[in-house]
């Protein structure tokens, strides 16, 4: 047992992931509710659980329609037929995934629920993300857009160059990422993009935020994943000998003064009267997920990260410990982060491949981890994985890193 | 709809931001209401002047147009802009902008110094929320 006195929390105890479902990513034209409920009904099924059964539902926010009202862990239960369970809706942006996770787990662990339903879907518009309508100077995410017109690529196109000028990453490291994850999403039948693409192809695509091309950038996507957890008893007595077990699930948020430029910030914190910590936010994300595993970076079979853009992607591998500072784009040529490698990144095709369904994408992380530990993920199965680690950043302040074993 | 962001007008242009009078943060956009440094009580914050210059953290640009609420004249091709983070030595903050009309980033490189000026607000319309600033690389003609 141990306490972190930074948020990183205690050691609990491990949640079974009964079952894991998705709809695939697309851009379908149909509601997220529909997305979220057929990825209900195959995890349901994935999990052998009776919906009637279940005795909580959590439901990571979209905030597409407008509000976070349009999306509730209540229009899943509604779509799958009231049956009077517990209902919780979360928002963190990117991490709603987590955050439902992170819920659901803590309903279980404190006995307040058996098994529990987590469902994250999306519907995105085309083109840029934007905020929801109307003057709304006291939302820096609407500020963002009306003073500056910074869009989302337009900060990964920030990370990029500054990578590039401190790291000397190049453009060509950047498209490698591309050329790995298309791979795998290639073979991947849930991923929007199923297609091999080149390094050429990028270099060839249409530069959208300088350094950045537009096949650097993840697309905006429709989707629909969701997981039953439960507890460990529940799992021995349903007949699930040996589950995937999630066994840490970081929430943490930055610590003051947080010195980089994040979304969807016009400015940083000011270092002046305190030191930043010498742990980046995102650094502290993984960290808080290890310390509560008990395990480190060493230990990782395979990670899904979150690759808003190629450059982000090599950031994670920095963040997670899987290299030093400046290494990221040696481990990525010497095939370390591909499938053979010591430590696999988004073996699923990560977000190159699918886009981003926002309250999908990070329990369609933890989906791929689960599939790919009890090693049945086909033809992008990473051999013999027991460990994995997703991670992920959501808007305003949102850690989200999930360890799943098996 | 942004008011007390900035002061002043050509070589007095100035951003304006607050300082905590017990810990000496300063914010940027202003805070007015408490301190956030989590180690501080909170001092009173008044209203501050940031550095006219600082150097460039990174930089990008805009290619395509910006969704709404960002305004601009869908009957116009395209303009690109710019957009620079600025590290400001004295204050340790990282402040966003456009960078000035005619700034491009082949301009721009990481480090290299930069001043705050005053901008036109995309569609700003009313008379006192049509003025913003821009960063532009010291010394360029304006």
């Amino acid at each position: 047992m141990e306490l972190a006195a930074d948020g990183g929390g205690v050691m609990t105890g491990d949640v079974a992931v009964l079952g894991a479902g998705m709809h695939p990513w697309g851009k379908w034209g149909r509601g997220f509710v529909e997305y979220g409920a057929a990825a209900a009904r195959a995890a349901l099924a994935d999990a052998g659980v009776d919906w009637r059964d279940v005795g909580s539902v959590v439901g990571a926010d979209t905030v597409r329609g407008g509000y976070p009202g349009y999306v509730a862990g209540a229009s899943y239960a509604r779509a799958l037929g009231w049956q009077g369970a517990r209902v919780t809706s979360v928002y963190a942006a990117c991490a709603s995934g987590a955050q439902a996770i992170a819920a659901a787990r803590a309903q279980i662990l404190a006995g307040l629920a058996d098994v529990v339903l987590v469902v994250g879907a999306d519907a995105a518009p085309k083109g840029f993300f934007r905020p929801a309508g109307g003057d709304r100077p006291d939302d820096p995410d609407w500020l963002r857009f009306w003073l500056l017109g910074a869009t989302n690529p337009a900060y990964f196109g920030l990370y990029a160059r500054r990578r590039m000028a401190v790291h000397g990453d190049t453009p060509e490291d950047f498209a490698l990422v591309k050329v790995k994850n298309a791979a795998m999403g290639a073979l991947n039948p849930y991923a929007r993009y199923r297609r091999r693409v080149t390094a050429e192809e990028v270099a060839a695509s249409a530069v959208v935020a300088d350094p950045l091309r537009l096949l650097d950038i993840c697309a905006t996507s429709d989707g629909g994943a969701a997981l039953v957890l439960s507890s460990m008893e529940f799992a021995r007595r349903h007949g699930a000998a040996r589950p995937v077990r999630i066994r840490a699930v970081s929430t943490v948020t930055p610590r003051f003064p947080n010195p980089v430029l994040d979304l969807p910030d016009i400015a940083t914190d000011p270092a002046v009267a305190v030191e930043p910590p010498e742990e980046t936010f995102r650094a502290s994300i993984a960290r808080a997920a290890y310390e509560e595993a008990g395990l480190g970076p060493g230990d990782l079979d395979l990670a899904e990260v979150y690759d808003l853009s190629t450059a982000l992607e090599l950031q994670w591998y920095e963040d997670l410990g899987l290299c030093g500072a400046g290494e990221a784009a040696k481990l990525l040529r010497e095939g370390t982060t591909a499938p053979g490698g010591r430590t696999p990144v988004n073996a699923s095709g990560g977000l190159a491949s699918f886009g981003e369904a926002v309250p999908a994408q990070a329990v369609a992380q933890v989906c791929e981890l689960t599939w790919q530990l009890r090693g049945a993920a086909g033809e992008r199965q990473i051999e013999g994985a027991r460990v994995g680690i997703t991670a992920n950043q959501g808007l305003f302040g949102h850690g989200s890193s999930v360890v799943a074993v098996r | 709809m942004i008011t007390g962001w900035f002061t002043g007008e050509g070589d007095g242009f100035r951003l304006l931001g607050t300082r905590c009078s017990s810990c000496a943060s300063v914010f940027f956009p202003r805070e007015d209401v408490h301190c956030r440094n989590p180690h501080c009580a909170g001092g009173t914050l008044e209203e501050t002047p940031l550095s006219r210059t600082g150097r460039v953290w990174s930089y990008t640009d805009a290619r395509y147009r910006p969704p709404s609420p960002f305004a601009s004249d869908a009957e116009l091709p395209w303009e690109p802009y710019a957009l620079i983070a600025v590290e400001l030595a004295a204050e340790r903050i990282v402040v966003l902008g456009q960078a000035a009309p005619g700034i491009t980033v082949a301009d721009l490189a990481v480090g290299m110094e930069v001043e705050a000026v005053e901008g036109v607000l995309h569609g700003g319309g009313e008379a006192e929320s049509a003025t913003t600033w821009n960063w532009r690389p010291t010394g360029a003609a304006s």
